[in-house]
């Protein structure tokens, strides 16, 4: 117990007299949250919009001019047909068309409501869903304006489509990626970065000579590690709550539970890595190998898995961020119970002894 | 005289390749026994089963008393171990070093403060105390890490190529320690290149092949193959090796 406390202590000191440990530690995933978080929160001015009136009447108009003088939008386009609007999506001139249905203000008036289509370029989701929300709310405001001075209640009803990106991948999505990066720079990279130094100094073979057993050695190596994942876990939470407003709307152990299993598979993943690496340089390699590329391209974080090729899709089940992300998405969205991750947790666990498997194998070879 | 080091027909194979083929040898205590051979020759192989990290394929071999094969744990408490690369932590200070390898074999606090401060008056190092091992000259990174492998009073200390990379002078100043630990009793199995050094050894093995070729003093291996230095005797016997080949 006194040597593991040793070695923790050790641990704590070479992490603390490490600079850029410590920024990689403290200061990298509240820059990430941030830097993506605001990203996709940016304030709308003067996007672009196309109008697609097929009416033409006093009310279609008088929408249309609110809309346009509300300072968020820019009319760039009157059309003409739906052929038309295709086009000026796909050229990616416009955010956002306005479709105005033929003869609105004489359905508006008879049937008590009618429908405005808001057609968005969900290829920036977080732009999309921004500008529906706000053309959404002026027109309420004009409905609103004029049920006053008809003294009655008729409705514009709004319907939204999404172009470019049907899945509409969330808001929030950021978050559970975030998460899954940061967790596999502390726990993997940082692990085995600094169990490859430990070989490379040579300090590796002193202390295996010593009567310190792997175990000890092991666990005084990753408990520094999992403390301060599990800090950085809670700090990414925080701010996701408190600064952009993400919901959790399911059970807070079970959000535990999935952070901790992905927090060992992670852990388990650095171990693998130094005990094929003799060197920290090629330790940083083979993480950039087998914790980036797959934790940031082939998770679902920034591209959905269901429109890769299908060889693609298959590789991206050996992930383990891909079966992170989909738990807690799960958990922290949708607020489902321990019955509906199960399969992800399992699989974690499975990819967490096979690991650990490895590196006891691979370990065994090198002292040979 | 008691021996510390005992082995007997010592093989270890990897497939069908044996590094290290039925070596048999004592070493006596407060012997400094030189263990030389080219590189590849089996050097590694035998030290790291005397040190209980490796399971030899068959044989016998005893270290401070403990069997090789059944009490690995023992003898990793009664050995020191230090390597060419000194392994100390650069990024801690002199105590601090000196308090984590204290603390792995299994020192109480009051020793290792005990221990510490003999340490740092020995070494001349009081001042320094509290600096990182990176700002110091090499030659004091090699005496530290020396001290740091007998830190616990094993009874026997390997050292790997311990003097890689350091200057004449210091060397010679590193091996009045190694006169002084064997003189207070403790056992110095030490490997080297430079066989410079070999002549300082009370008795040396070489190596070649995975075998023991020759064990004996110095000056009698000189006698025994007429020659005039260590450097010449290892050449003899390394060149028999190459026309086996």
């Amino acid at each position: 117990m006194q040597e593991l406390k040793s070695f923790i202590i050790k641990e704590f000191r070479h992490i603390v007299r490490d600079k850029r440990a410590l920024l990689i530690l403290f200061v990298m995933p509240v820059i990430l949250v941030i830097l993506f978080g605001y990203a996709i929160t940016n304030d709308i001015n003067n996007a672009e919009i196309a109008i697609l009136d097929n009416s033409k009447d006093e009310l279609s108009i008088g929408l249309t001019n609110k809309i346009v003088s509300s300072g968020y939008f820019l009319q760039k386009a009157s059309l003409q047909t739906n052929k038309e609007l295709q086009e000026v999506f796909r050229s990616g001139k416009i955010k956002m068309a306005i479709v105005f249905p033929p003869g609105f203000a004489q359905t508006f008036y008879r049937e008590k409501n009618v429908q405005i289509q808001l057609i968005a370029d969900a290829s920036d989701l977080n732009v999309a869903i921004a500008l529906s929300n706000y053309a959404h709310s002026i027109i309420k405001d004009y409905q609103n304006e004029l049920n006053k001075d008809l003294g009655q209640t008729l409705l514009f009803e709004t319907t939204t489509k999404m172009l470019f990106n049907p899945e509409q991948k969330g808001v929030y999505m950021f978050v559970p990626g975030v998460l899954a990066l940061i967790m596999m720079l502390i726990s993997a990279l940082m692990t085995a970065v600094s169990l490859a130094k430990e070989k490379e100094t040579g300090t590796m073979r002193v202390i295996t000579v010593s009567p310190l057993s792997p175990i000890t050695i092991i666990t005084g190596k990753v408990i520094p590690y999992l403390v301060i994942s599990m800090i950085d876990t809670c700090i990414i939470l925080l701010m996701a709550v408190f600064i952009f407003g993400m919901p959790i709307n399911g059970n807070l152990f079970l959000l535990a539970l999935v952070n901790l299993m992905f927090l060992f598979a992670a852990l388990s993943l650095g171990i693998m890595i130094a005990s094929f690496a003799e060197t920290q340089q090629v330790a940083l390699i083979m993480s950039i190998v087998l914790l980036f590329l797959p934790t940031v391209l082939l998770s679902g974080f920034i591209y959905p898995i269901k429109n890769m090729p299908l060889w693609l899709q298959v590789i991206c089940q050996v992930s383990p961020a891909k079966w992170f992300i989909e738990a807690i998405k799960s958990v922290m969205i949708k607020g489902t119970g321990i019955q509906d991750i199960w399969m992800q947790l399992s699989v974690l666990l499975g990819m967490i002894i096979v690991m650990i498997r490895v590196s006891i194998v691979q370990s065994k070879k090198k002292v040979s | 005289m008691e021996a510390s080091i005992k082995t007997e027909n010592l093989t270890k194979c990897f497939g069908s390749f044996t590094a290290v083929n039925n070596i048999t040898f004592k070493v006596d205590k407060g012997e400094i026994f030189g263990f030389l051979g080219a590189n590849g020759a089996g050097k590694t192989t035998a030290m790291r089963m005397l040190c209980g990290l490796l399971h030899p394929t068959s044989g016998k071999a005893s270290v401070a008393g403990f069997d090789v094969f059944t009490q690995r744990e023992q003898i990793k408490k009664n050995i020191g171990y230090m390597s060419q690369k000194f392994s100390l932590y650069e990024d801690l200070t002199i105590k601090e070093n000196i308090n984590f390898f204290g603390t792995i074999y299994g020192l109480s606090n009051t020793k290792i403060k005990e221990k510490t401060e003999q340490l740092l008056i020995r070494l001349n190092l009081m001042e320094e105390a509290n600096s990182l091992v990176a700002s110091l000259p090499l030659g004091w990174k090699q005496k530290l890490s020396f001290s740091l492998a007998l830190i616990h009073d094993p009874k026997i200390v390997f050292l790997d190529e311990p003097t890689g990379g350091v200057d004449p002078i210091t060397r010679r100043q590193f091996w009045e320690l190694i006169y002084e630990t064997a003189d207070s009793g403790t056992t110095v199995f030490v490997t080297t290149h430079y066989m410079d050094e070999a002549e300082y050894c009370n008795r040396v093995s070489i190596m070649v092949d995975g075998k023991i070729e020759a064990i004996d003093t110095p000056d009698n291996l000189k006698k025994l193959f007429d020659a005039s230095t260590m450097d010449e005797v290892f050449y003899l016997l390394a060149r028999g090796a190459s026309t086996q080949e």
